[in-house]
């Protein structure tokens, strides 16, 4: 299997008036095509850097991160957008879904930006959401849906685009129980059908559903190993 | 994303605040309507003032008394000295000297009391030659104006304004008497309104009589006049006119033209003098006006500025999907041009039915151009987009972290 994400000896630095924080020291990590990885860590290890920059949102100090072959490190903002749009898929805690707008058209969000036309950007996003079991709430705002079925909404967004990586942040962070089992099932069908599946989380019962983990602390990749 | 898209995106978020979006129009629909209308009042005036010059008559040039300016360079007042003389109006009526002018008529005036048994009413006598009728582009109501005949016998008949007839009779004023400083007169006709508005009462507030006759009545020396209309021959040859009387009358009078004793006035010198007038006027509240306009694209990007950080998390989810900077510029600056947009047309339409509404409620006309409103519309949109530029760039120079993050 080739690799979807390629680390190496990446460094991110903030620099806030005189404090300079070191959030991430040199990790190398490498994530194959079809893996479903969990990345867990106590806040302020550096966890959500490594997110921002596996997710383009953010270009390492320095580096080098390859996205599906492609080096990502050194990509204007304009750039970042397209790689985001075309091959990331984004999963947040907060679900981030637009409260004016019903269900399909919150999915077929990042088709407008790929330049899909109107059509086949509703046809598509259908098939999503029926892909999460929600064909019959396309019409529905996310107000009129559970927590549960929003976190759905939203997996079905990132996988529009069929991106080549599948980002979860803390995607369960803001469910309940039976929720958040019902969206980690979901992960793990996603994953039996071949999604490469990036999942940040603190909760290791959420990590147990990974393939592997890595272990992030104070700005390393401490162990990387089956679960 | 494309245009339509963006437009469609723009569109929805200015309808999902809808209240916010109409109070934020508000200073530019406020600003449109007042600039449209202030610029209609202005035109409107002017216009009103050519109808009412024009009325006076079409190509006509008034010849008056004194200078309008000594060789000191002082201001003689307008009709203070009694220089001109009947002489000069017939000087100026031979066609041989002056060929440019059609009719002349000499007219004297004086405030006199016109009696009809107890009734008593103080107006305007005005003696001339039975070319007044013309050259004034006046018309009769009833009756006939008086004759070259009478005017030449000084016959005492005399033709009564339409007020000045209501006044002094009840029925048809024709045929019917009235006695001015112990002096019997015929009534023989009585002039039409002269269809200008309130504020030229007199011009139907009036008694013409024979110029002989009305220097009798009066006591008038019967050979200085108050003022010369002349009727130019064509409107082109006008100019021609003008500067033939003057030739002709700064030769009877022995000066020059820098220093002459009369005064010669044109409709047009009329016009501009009351429309440098209103132009001043109308600048000066178009100029309050467009502040105010200013004030509005002021309040658009208040507006803007707040919804930028209202939808940060919105413009960070936006981004994280794809959308580059350049794409959420687009979005927020075609929303604030929308509120500058959507905002002048609503001030056009207000300021439409205003043009319908005000004019008898403060009895001015208001003449809409279609330069003034397409010129307003203009205006709101680029209102729009340069006070949209900031808050726009703001939005874009967000990095999605930072917009995500946020609470």
């Amino acid at each position: 299997m080739s690799a979807i994400i390629e680390l190496e000896a990446v460094r991110k630095t903030y620099e806030t008036g005189i404090v300079r924080v070191d959030a991430l020291r040199g990790v190398d990590a490498e994530i194959a095509e079809g893996e479903y990885v969990a990345v867990i860590g106590p806040s302020g290890s550096g966890k959500s850097t490594l997110m921002h920059i596996l997710g383009c949102l953010d270009v390492p100090t320095s580096g080098s991160y390859h996205l599906a072959g492609q080096d990502v490190s050194a990509m204007t903002e304009a750039e970042l957008a397209e790689v985001r749009n075309r091959r990331i898929g984004f999963v947040f805690q907060q679900f981030n879904l637009l409260a004016s707008m019903p269900a399909w058209r919150n999915v077929e969000l990042p088709l407008v930006y790929a330049g899909v036309s109107r059509p086949e950007r509703r046809e598509r996003a259908l098939a999503a959401l029926e892909r999460v079991g929600l064909a019959d709430r396309a019409d529905h705002k996310p107000g009129e849906l559970s927590g549960g079925q929003q976190q759905r909404v939203a997996v079905a967004r990132a996988l529009v685009t069929e991106p080549a990586l599948l980002l979860a942040d803390e995607p369960t962070g803001n469910l309940d129980s039976e929720s958040t089992v019902d969206v980690l099932n979901l992960f793990d069908e996603l994953s039996r059908l071949g999604r490469t599946i990036v999942l940040i989380t603190h909760e290791h019962d959420v990590a147990a559903r990974a393939s592997r983990r890595l272990v992030v602390r104070d700005g390393n990749i401490m162990t990387a190993g089956a679960a | 994303m494309n245009w339509p898209e963006t437009f469609r995106t723009g569109a929805e978020a200015v309808q999902a605040h809808r209240l916010r979006s109409i109070l934020t129009m508000l200073g530019i629909i406020i600003g449109v309507s007042s600039v449209i209308l202030t610029v209609g009042l202005g035109q409107g005036a002017q216009d009103e003032v050519k109808k009412q010059i024009d009325s006076l008559g079409s190509n006509l040039l008034v010849v008056s008394p004194g200078s309008t300016t000594s060789t000191s360079g002082v201001r003689g007042g307008f009709g203070s000295a009694s220089t001109l003389t009947l002489a000069d109006a017939q000087a100026i009526a031979d066609r041989s000297v002056v060929p440019d002018v059609e009719r002349v008529a000499p007219v004297t005036s004086s405030s006199v009391s016109l009696v009809n048994g107890t009734t008593n009413w103080t107006t305007t006598l005005v003696g001339s030659t039975a070319d007044w009728l013309p050259v004034r582009s006046r018309t009769l109501e009833s009756g006939r104006f008086f004759t070259r005949a009478e005017v030449a016998s000084s016959a005492p008949v005399v033709v009564l304004g339409a007020d000045t007839a209501s006044e002094l009779f009840t029925g048809s004023a024709v045929g019917q008497r009235v006695t001015v400083n112990g002096t019997s007169l015929t009534v023989i006709g009585v002039l039409a309104t002269s269809g200008s508005s309130s504020s030229e009462a007199s011009q139907d507030d009036t008694a013409v009589a024979p110029l002989g006759l009305a220097n009798s009545v009066t006591g008038g020396t019967g050979v200085s006049v108050s003022s010369i209309y002349v009727e130019g021959a064509q409107e082109a040859t006008l100019g021609a006119a003008y500067q033939e009387i003057q030739a002709l009358l700064a030769n009877l009078h022995g000066v020059t033209t820098a220093d002459a004793d009369f005064t010669i006035t044109s409709q047009e010198a009329l016009i501009d003098t009351a429309n440098s007038t209103n132009r001043t006027l109308t600048v000066l509240l178009g100029g309050v006006a467009a502040i105010s306009l200013l004030v509005g694209g002021i309040g658009v990007m208040n507006i803007m500025l707040v919804s930028v950080t209202e939808r940060i998390r919105e413009i960070g989810l936006r981004k994280a999907l794809g959308a580059t900077p350049r794409s959420i510029r687009r979005q927020f600056l075609v929303e604030a041009s929308m509120l500058g947009f959507a905002g002048g047309l609503v001030g056009v339409v207000l300021s439409v039915i205003g043009a319908r509404v005000l004019p008898p409620l403060i009895d001015q006309p208001v003449s809409l151009s279609l330069l003034a409103i397409a010129a307003a519309l203009v205006t709101a949109l680029a209102l729009g987009i340069g006070f949209g530029v900031y808050p726009a760039s703001r939005a874009a120079r967000l990095t999605p972290i930072e917009a995500l993050r946020s609470e």
